[in-house]
């Protein structure tokens, strides 16, 4: 497909991250922040998006392996929305135990420059 | 009183009517020196101990003694109830521990008769109160009578004051009549205070201006038949400012709060709070119990126990001894039934705990019964106007009767477990249905009366009797309240307990807070690691 903009929808780009939990962590190896239940204002990335966002990314990390990069905007994980989610119901998404990996719908500003295969 | 009574040397009696009499018998007995039987040192020895001397008998008091015993004992009645058979007019009963004095004087009462005690104080009241009413117009009317040629005609301003008399006197006649004209319904043990008090201001008022007017009115004869009105309005402007005094003395004072009462009963510890303002004890006691009919459920000794079902005997335990070893048997056996005393300790609560809850549930049962039953019943009743197709008109007596054989057996089922079956008689129940049946009551509206136990005052069989209570304080009932203070109200089979307590005093003060303050701020939740 080609890059350019598609008729409706956003382009995002699929990361896929294996899971490896160690002791309580979920193994994921980020941080996120944000949610609807947060002040928008204070979004360093996107002011008045309540969208989550990744906040940091531990160096080495299977997330820092998949491509996942700090202020990066989650649309989706595995299927459940969080456009519009609280922080806790993003967190309770993220770390649901039965699922070894994590396939996440990301958002960046430049995402059309980069690398990758921009999904729908 | 019965501490007293008690003496077992003598076959001497005592008399509630002791004081008083005491000092005239003996006073009378040394004039005369007679033959007669002494007990001189009982007489001696307590001056609350006499002798009844009825008229023709003879005992004695004081002097020395002769040979002759002539001991004739009067047995009085010694009516144990005295201070419970009469409305309240003895009320402050042995309990007070006031002195000999007032002692006598509730004497004295007993022996007038009670009926005339209680009614004096209204009688006299009235008759002074007339008086005083007739005073003014007597004023007027009494030099038209008695000098009227020398009087001068009466000019406007006389007219004048005229009316206005007429209408002075009018309002007093109405305002007398809206506030004292009320139908008794309280006896005080005590005279009222303050009742006493406005009376005595208008005995005093009227008779200093009877006695201004005989002397300088009457004898002198003046002929300026104005400044006679002039008096007589004086007076009725005086009576007015009495009647406005006795306003707020009686009627307003007591009615800003001032203290928060608490009111107990000793059987089943039913309590309420009320608020109460200046009252002597006595005012209180009554405003109490007026608000006792109304606020307290009736008192049902039946309740007392929670009905249980056949008591499960805890016998004793049997021990038996395993190993057939008889050394240890004695210090292993205490040891165990300890331990099973214990148990059984325990397990009162828990047989307890059981059969309150059993008790609730079958009471919750029963009157699901009986509400559905009611429910299903009412629906067969419906308004003739309402009513289309063939009917047979009845009256609402007649239309009670009809539907309550249909609930009647779950009502008397739930009435049984309620123990409130003595209150409501078949009677009483018909009634009730056939004013619920004619006023469009759902059946819940007919179920409350049976459903929660209402004020006192809703079983009519005991409103109709006076009833008795008895106060019971060791202050002088004219006592105001003061926080702390304690006193009982005494019926026949429980007693209200009343506690004083004060209202502190609410210091109030301002604060000004701005709409435009009310600013919120989101606290970002920190970031949380995945």
């Amino acid at each position: 497909m080609a890059a350019g903009s598609p008729i409706g929808g956003i382009p995002c780009l699929l990361i896929e991250i294996l899971k490896e939990p160690v002791g309580g962590s979920a193994g994921l190896g980020f941080s996120i922040g944000g949610g609807i239940d947060q002040d928008a204002s204070r979004n360093p990335w996107a002011p008045d998006d309540t969208g989550i966002f990744v906040t940091n990314v531990m160096p080495d990390g299977p997330a820092a392996r998949a491509g996942l990069n700090p202020g990066d905007k989650i649309l989706q994980a595995n299927g459940y929305d969080l456009t519009m989610a609280t922080h806790k119901d993003a967190i309770k998404y993220l770390t649901k135990k039965k699922e070894q990996v994590i396939r996440l719908k990301i958002f960046r500003p430049d995402i059309l420059r980069t690398r990758g295969n921009p999904a729908m | 009183m019965e501490t007293e009574s008690v003496r077992s040397g003598n076959s001497s009696y005592v008399s509630h009517r002791s004081h008083r009499n005491r000092d005239k018998h003996r006073d009378r007995e040394r004039k005369r020196r007679h033959n007669h039987s002494t007990s001189s040192s009982l007489l001696k020895a307590d001056r609350s101990v006499t002798i009844q001397t009825p008229p023709h008998s003879t005992t004695g008091g004081g002097e020395g003694e002769d040979g002759e015993e002539v001991i004739e004992v009067q047995i009085l009645p010694q009516d144990d109830n005295w201070g419970d058979n009469t409305t309240a007019i003895t009320g402050t009963s042995e309990q007070t521990s006031m002195e000999d004095i007032s002692r006598m004087a509730k004497d004295m009462e007993d022996s007038i008769g009670l009926g005339s005690i209680q009614h004096l104080g209204v009688v006299i009241a009235t008759t002074l109160s007339l008086f005083a009413f007739l005073t003014p117009i007597a004023f007027v009317v009494l030099p038209l009578v008695l000098w009227k040629e020398t009087l001068d005609p009466c000019n406007t301003v006389c007219h004048g004051l005229f009316i206005s008399f007429a209408f002075k006197l009018l309002i007093l006649l109405i305002g007398a009549w809206a506030l004292f004209f009320r139908r008794p319904r309280v006896v005080m043990p005590r005279v009222f205070v303050f009742r006493s008090m406005i009376m005595a201001l208008v005995f005093v008022y009227t008779l200093s201006y009877w006695l201004f007017y005989g002397v300088r009115v009457l004898d002198e004869r003046p002929s300026n038949y104005q400044d006679i009105v002039q008096y007589a309005v004086s007076l009725v402007d005086a009576l007015l400012f009495i009647h406005y005094l006795a306003v707020i003395l009686i009627e307003l004072r007591h009615l800003r709060p001032q203290f928060i009462v608490k009111v107990v009963r000793n059987t089943d510890g039913e309590n309420r709070f009320y608020h109460v303002g200046q009252f002597s004890i006595q005012r209180a006691a009554v405003w109490l119990l007026e608000q006792y009919y109304r606020d307290f459920p009736p008192y049902n000794p039946a309740l007392m126990h929670i009905p249980t079902r056949a008591p499960k005997q805890l016998t004793g335990f049997k021990f038996y001894d395993v190993d057939g070893n008889p050394g240890n048997a004695s210090a292993g056996q205490t040891r165990a039934m300890i331990a099973a005393a214990g148990r059984r300790h325990e397990s009162i609560h828990k047989e307890r705990y059981y059969e309150e809850q059993e008790y609730e549930r079958r009471v919750k049962k029963r009157r699901v019964r009986f509400v559905c039953a009611t429910e299903e019943a009412f629906t067969h009743i419906k308004r003739l106007s309402e009513e289309r197709g063939p009917a047979v008109p009845m009256d609402p007596h007649e239309a009670a009767q009809a539907i309550f054989p249909a609930f009647a057996r779950p009502m008397q089922k739930y009435l049984r477990v309620t123990k409130q079956q003595p209150y409501h008689t078949m009677d009483s129940i018909l009634k009730h249905l056939a004013f619920c049946i004619v006023h469009d009551c759902t059946p819940k509206a007919f179920l409350e009366r049976y459903l929660t136990p209402g004020p006192s005052i809703q079983n009519e069989s005991e409103i109709h009797k006076k009833q008795k209570w008895t106060l019971v304080s060791d202050l002088p009932l004219h006592n105001s309240l003061e926080p702390g203070m304690s006193f009982a109200l005494r019926e026949q089979s429980f007693s209200l307990l009343v506690t004083v307590m004060r209202i502190p005093t609410i210091k109030l003060k301002e604060d000004y807070q701005d709409p435009k303050s009310n600013k919120f701020v989101l606290r970002l939740q920190s970031e949380t690691s995945v």
